[in-house]
């Protein structure tokens, strides 16, 4: 049996679809991710699954359970750690941990159990007696995830469960994940807009942009299946000339157009970068930077959806506010790589 | 998930009674009101001829559950504002997500702000005694209890339906203070409802709040407008529709 088993799964609000049609399966065991932009829908995904949030259509089940028919004993079954911080800040660690415990049913003898142990698994032992309020960020996040451990769950989800912590606590928080995964045997799914977590945390990750599902694999096999390097050109403007010299050559697999760069996917990139330089020049291309590299996640997403994950959440944010050609956006990848490059 | 979780109900309630003890502000801040009300009118027109008092019953023996009763409506409206403060931190969604029916959430909200809502208005029964309260015995504190706890179960049911229908703390502010005045007014617990034009004493019938005042001055000072009875009848019903009203209101809340 799967632990998770979603399919057709479609949420509308009014006349946006957030989620749509979406069919894929975790398995038992598993560290899976859902990645994508801001807005691609992995939060609202995540809400239906843990029942917050009720179906357009589709169905979905947790451990076997129907997430509409059988809400009680998927809500048994799940733990989850939410996006932005809910614990009560007045009452200490332990308290918390109590207070969740007697909403899942712990009796008495059961609590006093597991709560230590709990205590122990997120390394709040020393501060358990502690109020809250004066947790730092990483050890409210870790009694969060202590949190959704009590009862026990089969699957734990957390959504971004490294949004606004610094890059220390980052890497620790990877490891209690990991930790887990492999220790407790208990399925995780996370969401994240982050590729390197993604990458260094998950054993397979579904990418998802706006709503839909766009491939879901290995962080190897999505990486590998582009083949090859990828020569990022920065130009002066986006000469067609360039490009049809670009569908002439044998050697160039595929390349993917984004405001003033164009990401060109090829075998050996390291001797072909003379060439491209060489075909610039020719058709009087002024090259401003030139960056070659392995394929990454955001490599794959940028293939597979035609752009890079910060400008769609630009636009997303865009049309909220106003319409705006997504050409001329700016560009807002720089913090985007600054965020991947912390931990590296 | 069933119906009725004690357990669940227990730990809503122990949540809200530590949050409570915890925050000193609060008890200060939600008995200043009654007490400046209390202080004010029983000393400012002690010793006045009021239209309507009952025969005998002083001034400020006539206040005294008149205020325990609005302390009691201010209670009840911080039961209400802590669902809404749950809600902008996120920690309701912890509550949601948890295999604990809406109604047993419900019942353990109104545990919870009843609880400390009636210690609020002990200790203003308490604090009244030095300024000159006599109660009318020993004997008439159960039923004092008896009636505090149906006005809380009352007002904390409206206060948790009034919640369910805003989405953030500030709407739910304005509506309750435009609500507990009028409520209080047309109870009958500063003064009698005699003087009213006919009309709006109507209004006061329908009004829980006239019967619980009324109930607790029966107990506590021997004189009541109507029969015992009619009041704890009047609070039962009242109680019991304002819990369902809150359950099935809250039933409906989005939880995203």
């Amino acid at each position: 049996m799967d632990a998770i088993a979603i399919d057709g799964l479609t949420k509308e609000f009014g006349a946006v679809t957030a989620v749509d049609n979406l069919s894929f399966s975790v398995e038992q065991g598993e560290l899976f991710g859902l990645l994508g932009p801001n807005g691609a829908g992995k939060s609202t995904l995540i809400n239906m699954l843990v029942t917050l949030l009720q179906p357009s259509e589709g169905a979905a089940r947790i451990n076997g359970h129907d997430i509409t028919e059988e809400q009680g004993k998927v809500r048994d079954s799940l733990g989850i750690v939410f996006q932005e911080p809910a614990v009560d800040e007045e009452l200490t660690g332990a308290e918390n941990l109590a207070f969740h415990a007697r909403l899942y049913g712990k009796r008495k003898t059961e609590r006093d159990e597991r709560i230590p142990e709990v205590l122990e698994l997120v390394d709040l032992v020393d501060e358990a007696d502690m109020p809250v309020k004066n947790y730092s960020g990483g050890m409210q996040r870790r009694l969060e995830i202590g949190r959704g451990l009590m009862h026990e769950p089969e699957v734990l989800f957390l959504d971004e469960p490294t949004s606004g912590l610094d890059a220390r606590t980052r890497r620790d928080t990877w490891e209690y994940i990991q930790r887990l995964n492999e220790e407790v045997g208990m399925t995780i799914v996370i969401t994240t807009h982050f590729m390197d977590e993604a990458d260094f945390l998950c054993e397979r990750v579904a990418i998802m942009d706006q709503g839909t599902v766009v491939a879901v694999d290995s962080p190897e096999n999505l990486t590998a299946s582009l083949g090859g390097d990828i020569v990022t050109l920065s130009l002066g403007g986006t000469p067609k000339e360039l490009f049809d010299r670009l569908d002439d050559q044998p050697w160039v697999r595929e390349y993917t157009v984004t405001d003033t760069d164009v990401a060109i996917t090829l075998e050996n990139g390291d001797t072909r970068v003379a060439d491209l330089v060489r075909l610039a020049d020719e058709v009087g291309v002024v090259i401003t930077s030139v960056d070659l590299h392995t394929p990454s996640l955001e490599d794959v997403f940028l293939s597979l959806t035609g752009s890079t994950m910060a400008e769609r959440e630009a636009t997303t944010t865009d049309e909220e506010s106003s319409e705006r050609d997504p050409s001329n956006g700016e560009r807002t990848s720089d913090d985007h790589f600054e965020a991947a490059e912390v931990t590296e | 998930m069933s119906l009725v979780d004690p357990l669940g109900i227990y730990g809503l309630w122990l949540r809200d009674v530590k949050r409570f003890l915890r925050t000193p502000s609060q008890i200060i801040g939600s008995l200043a009101f009654p007490l400046m009300f209390l202080v004010f009118l029983g000393f400012g027109l002690s010793g006045a001829a009021i239209p309507g008092l009952p025969e005998g019953v002083d001034y400020l023996q006539y206040l005294v559950p008149g205020i325990i009763g609005f302390t009691m409506l201010f209670g009840a409206s911080f039961a209400g504002l802590a669902i809404l403060s749950d809600q902008d931190v996120g920690f309701l969604k912890e509550i949601l997500v948890a295999p604990v029916s809406r109604t047993s959430i419900v019942l353990g909200r109104i545990a919870g702000g009843s609880t400390t809502a009636i210690v609020q208005a002990v200790l203003i029964l308490l604090i009244s005694i030095p300024l000159g309260f006599e109660f009318a015995g020993w004997l008439s504190l159960p039923l004092t209890a008896v009636f505090l706890v149906l006005i809380a179960i009352t007002f904390v049911g409206l206060g948790i339906a009034l919640a369910s229908q805003f989405s953030d703390s500030e709407g739910f502010s304005l509506i309750v203070q435009f609500l507990i005045f009028p409520l209080l007014f047309l109870s009958g617990a500063l003064f009698p409802i005699e003087g009213f034009p006919e009309p709006v004493q109507y209004l006061a019938l329908i009004n829980p709040l006239t019967y619980g005042v009324d109930g607790l001055r029966a107990a506590l000072v021997g004189a009541s407008t109507y029969p015992l009875i009619v009041d704890f009848g009047a609070l039962v019903i009242s109680s019991v529709v304002m819990v369902s009203l809150g359950a099935y209101l809250f039933e409906r809340v989005e939880a995203v």
